[in-house]
């Protein structure tokens, strides 16, 4: 057995250390195609690939339900009265100016939507996941003279304006979720792709 | 940081098990190439419970659904070729692992007394990893994993009596389906490799327990330092054989990368060709042959013709030819251990074990008729096939090595083996 | 007929052993010639699965969308390669049930997605080359690889008839050299008499494509084969070649520090 005075210290710590980062770079890299296969797979997303709709045949006021990604969406064609209705729920609202990033950049905006009138949302209440009702008839008797117009979630209560944001005093704490989407053309919609900022 | 260390020393023996096992443990200083391979068989265990652990996740062990999650895996699921490719491939390079392994057993004689039962434990690990690796290869359900289960069950069928009631028993059903890719699939996930996990921990320890043979086949513990009581010829297992055994690990590596990024297939023998057919229990595949690693046995098999209208010997024959393993350290009645000291008898005998196992090996994947037939005019052997006739003898060759081994060892004329250990 | 039922049964036994060494009858094939890094070839390839296999055949665990390994954008495929209402992400799957295909073929038309490696691209491009006119089969189609085959020649449009000639040779030696001659597909095997029968292929009537654009257009197709029954092989040989070089650079480390431990022992 070699003594102590011809070890190398120096040498060995080195080669440690070498062996050791090399080593732990291997390590890494063999680890990261099993976290990888993890992620959703081409088969997961196939199937929550985007989603396209024809709006054209939504009558004003009528809300229609279809699937993405397993999530229930919600287009509703709101009349213009509904548009004028949404800047007299700010104050009633806890997020009104949508600052809490629900929604993709080009839908924050007063009436949280790309057109004034059409809307397109997820469908989902944003406390624990029910589905809330489509109210939008003025001053029903059980949501009070001041409703005007919105979603009424029947698992706890919370009511969301017809922009999906969410009134203050209800269960739920975000205004409701709104998709990426794109207008492919006039009349057709794909829920699942983003608007394209346009080129300078 | 010592003083976690201490925390945790005070309620469980964490240094006192690192000194022990791994720190102060003497193995003999002379290790040689074939001494890789125990490390390399350990490491191979863990690459296939990680691995196998992935696949789990994505594999369907529905008979509707089952080859499909495996080209999921393949196409679908991120990196899931990777994952794939390294199970397939560590199950054959588990096979080429342990037989290398075994082999280092038999040059050495590390089979003998005080280390019987860590043979017998290794002979048992090596018995599951054959049950492991035939539960394992239903799960594809290909052409080659279907009639393969087929086969091998019906094997039990073949026991007068009780042979058909077991084989329905051990299938759950009349033939091969889905009921017993379920329960194969329980037995592949779980059930094994814990009995694997019970047997390699009981292997270590017995060998901790009596120390490491070495390739002198001397025993270091008959001379100690006096002033340590460490064997003169014993070196601390870290941070020697870490560190070697971590370059034993890099190269196994290396040949791993070549064959799971290079020739995934290995040549048609580690992924077989006819099991990208999905299973179908209306057509057999021609040839019908096991996995290469179980090709030595079903060779002798399939020589042991039928006598007295049942073929149970046959499945005798092979049952004997993997259990005499376990009788190796009362057959070897040799004055010496290693095979350095050995005399001319015990090195023509194994060097004939090792010519009869590989060519039965080879026999084994190819069809009866490989080597045709006999020419017709000849007596006796006229018309018969070439490759049974010599299976046969292959087959006897391979037994006497055995069968014989405590009258050819008792007799050999040794060399003095050497008291101290020597670097060849 | 003997002969070549003999040699049908040998040459479906030897496709399916690797590296098997059999005496008697045997079938010169030429090897395919494929290229996976051919991105254009695969691209025609997948051309002529969609065109001529897609309609009796499915590939259900081959996705269009994967189609953007081998080149293509997504509206490429689309517009070229789906000829059903299939989305991009969807399978190759077949308006034909297997209940039909099953009545019309006696056998359901096999899934391709795995075939080429089932076969292997040698045995796939000798087989499209293969077929001959069989007035005495069911569907009228026979082939020199496979005999009897259950498929009609799904290609004839594109390579024309061809029929099946035979000579007979008086040795084993003259039957090889008139094979090798025949360069292409032939088939020897064992005569009445000792004698030996070398079966070759000759047009009849000629197809929309010469021979040697048929033989390229195979050539793709089987290339593409292989590429949908093993789509991650491109990139498995890249790694693999950067894994290696990280394995030397680990190795040159292990071993360094290995032998600077192991001076200590003597």
């Amino acid at each position: 057995m070699a003594t102590e005075a011809t070890i190398d210290r120096d040498k060995r710590r080195f080669l440690i250390a070498a062996t050791s980062v090399v080593g732990g770079v291997g390590v890494l890299a063999t680890a990261t195609p099993f976290v990888m296969s993890f992620m959703p797979s081409e088969r997961a997303k196939a199937a929550g690939a985007p989603v396209e709709i024809d709006i054209s045949k939504v009558e004003p006021g009528q809300k229609i339900n279809l699937e993405w990604r397993g999530k229930v969406c919600w287009v509703v064609n709101r009349t213009p009265q509904m548009v004028a209705n949404l800047p007299k729920m700010d104050d009633r609202l806890v997020d009104p100016h949508s600052e809490v990033p629900q929604q993709p950049a080009y839908c924050k905006n007063e009436h949280r939507s790309i057109k004034e009138d059409m809307w397109i949302a997820v469908g989902i209440c944003t406390h624990l996941g029910c589905s809330p009702t489509y109210r939008p008839e003025l001053a029903p008797a059980d949501l009070g003279p001041d409703w005007l117009g919105g979603f009424f979630c029947p698992c706890h209560q919370s009511k969301f304006d017809l922009a999906g944001r969410v009134l203050k005093g209800v269960p739920a704490p975000t205004n409701l979720v709104i998709p990426p989407h794109r207008y492919a053309t006039d009349t057709l919609v794909v829920i699942g792709e983003d608007t394209k900022p346009r080129s300078a | 940081m010592s003083k976690l260390l201490g925390w945790i020393d005070d309620r469980f023996p964490l240094t006192a098990l690192w000194k022990s096992q791994v720190s102060e443990y003497y193995a003999p200083k002379n290790f040689n190439f074939w001494y890789y391979f125990g490390s390399l068989a350990l490491f191979v265990l863990v690459l296939q419970i990680i691995t196998g652990i992935f696949l789990t996740m994505n594999y369907k062990p529905d008979a509707s659904r089952a080859f499909e999650s495996v080209e999921y895996i393949m196409r679908d699921v991120d990196w899931g070729w990777l994952i794939r490719y390294m199970h397939s491939t560590g199950a054959s390079m588990f096979f080429i692992v342990v037989y290398l392994h075994m082999f280092r057993g038999l040059l050495y004689g590390s089979y003998r007394k005080p280390r019987e039962l860590l043979w017998v434990f290794g002979c048992l690990i090596y018995l599951c990893l054959m049950a492991e690796a035939f539960f394992g290869y239903l799960l594809p359900w290909g052409q080659m994993s279907y009639w393969g289960a087929q086969v091998i069950v019906n094997l039990f069928s073949s026991i007068p009596l009780i042979g058909n009631d077991l084989a329905i028993w051990i299938r759950g059903d009349y033939t091969i389906s889905d009921i017993t890719l379920n329960r194969f699939f329980a037995f592949h996930v779980i059930a094994l490799p814990l009995v694997l996990l019970g047997l390699v921990a009981a292997h270590l320890v017995a060998l901790h327990e009596v120390g490491s043979n070495n390739p002198d086949g001397v025993e270091i513990k008959k001379f100690k330092d006096p002033s340590t009581g460490h064997p003169l010829d014993g070196i601390p297992f870290h941070p020697y054989y870490t560190v070697k055994d971590l370059l034993g690990v890099v190269v196994f590596l290396v040949v791993f990368t070549i064959i799971v990024f290079f020739l995934p297939e290995g040549g048609g023998y580690f992924l077989e060709a006819n099991n990208f057919v999905p299973a179908n229990p209306l057509q057999t595949p021609v040839p019908l042959t096991p996995v290469w690693y179980f090709t030595p046995y079903y060779a002798m098999l399939r020589a042991v013709p039928s006598a007295m209208g049942t073929q149970v010997w046959g499945v005798i024959i092979m049952g004997a030819s993997v259990l005499i393993f376990f009788a190796l350290p009362w057959l070897d009645r040799g004055k010496v251990k290693s095979i350095r000291y050995r005399g001319p008898l015990f090195k023509a005998w194994l060097a004939l074990f090792v010519v009869c196992f590989a060519i039965l090996g080879y026999l084994g994947v190819h069809e009866v008729t490989v080597w045709s037939q006999f020419p017709d005019q000849w007596p006796i052997l006229g018309g018969a096939d070439r490759a049974t006739v010599v299976a046969r003898f292959l087959t006897i060759g391979y037994f006497l090595f055995f069968i014989l081994m405590p009258w050819y060892t008792a007799r050999d004329r040794t060399l003095p083996e050497p008291e101290r250990v020597t670097f060849k | 007929m003997k002969a070549i039922a003999c040699l049908v049964a040998v040459m479906l036994a030897a496709a399916s052993v690797p590296a098997l060494a059999e005496s008697g009858p045997e079938t010169l094939m030429p090897p395919a010639p494929v290229n996976r890094l051919d991105n254009e070839s695969l691209q025609r390839g997948a051309h002529t699965f969609v065109n001529y296999c897609l309609t009796c055949h499915t590939a259900h665990f081959m996705r269009y969308n994967r189609l953007t390994d081998i080149g293509l954008t997504e509206h490429e495929i689309k517009d070229d390669l789906i000829l059903t209402d299939a989305k991009i992400g969807d399978t190759m799957t077949v308006a034909m049930s297997a209940a039909d295909a099953k009545e019309w073929f006696g056998a359901t038309p096999p899934d391709l997605s795995v075939e080429a490696r089932v076969r292997g691209t040698d045995w796939l491009y000798d087989y499209l080359n293969g077929f001959y006119r069989d007035p005495k089969s069911a569907t009228g189609w026979n082939n020199i690889v496979f005999h009897n085959v259950g498929m009609p020649h799904a290609l004839a449009q594109l390579q024309g008839t061809r029929k099946i000639v035979e000579t007979e040779y008086e040795d084993h030696e003259k039957a090889e050299a008139a094979a090798i001659a025949a360069k292409g597909l032939a088939s020897i095997a064992p005569a009445a008499g000792g004698k030996w029968t070398v079966a070759t292929l000759e047009t009849e009537t000629p197809g929309t494509l010469t021979e040697v654009q048929y033989e390229a257009t195979v050539a793709d197709l089987v290339n593409y084969m292989d590429f949908m029954a093993e789509p991650a092989k491109n990139q498995r040989i890249r790694l693999g070649m950067m894994v290696l070089l990280f394995l030397g650079v680990l190795f040159v480390f292990a071993f360094l520090l290995k032998r600077e431990y192991w001076r200590d022992v003597h």
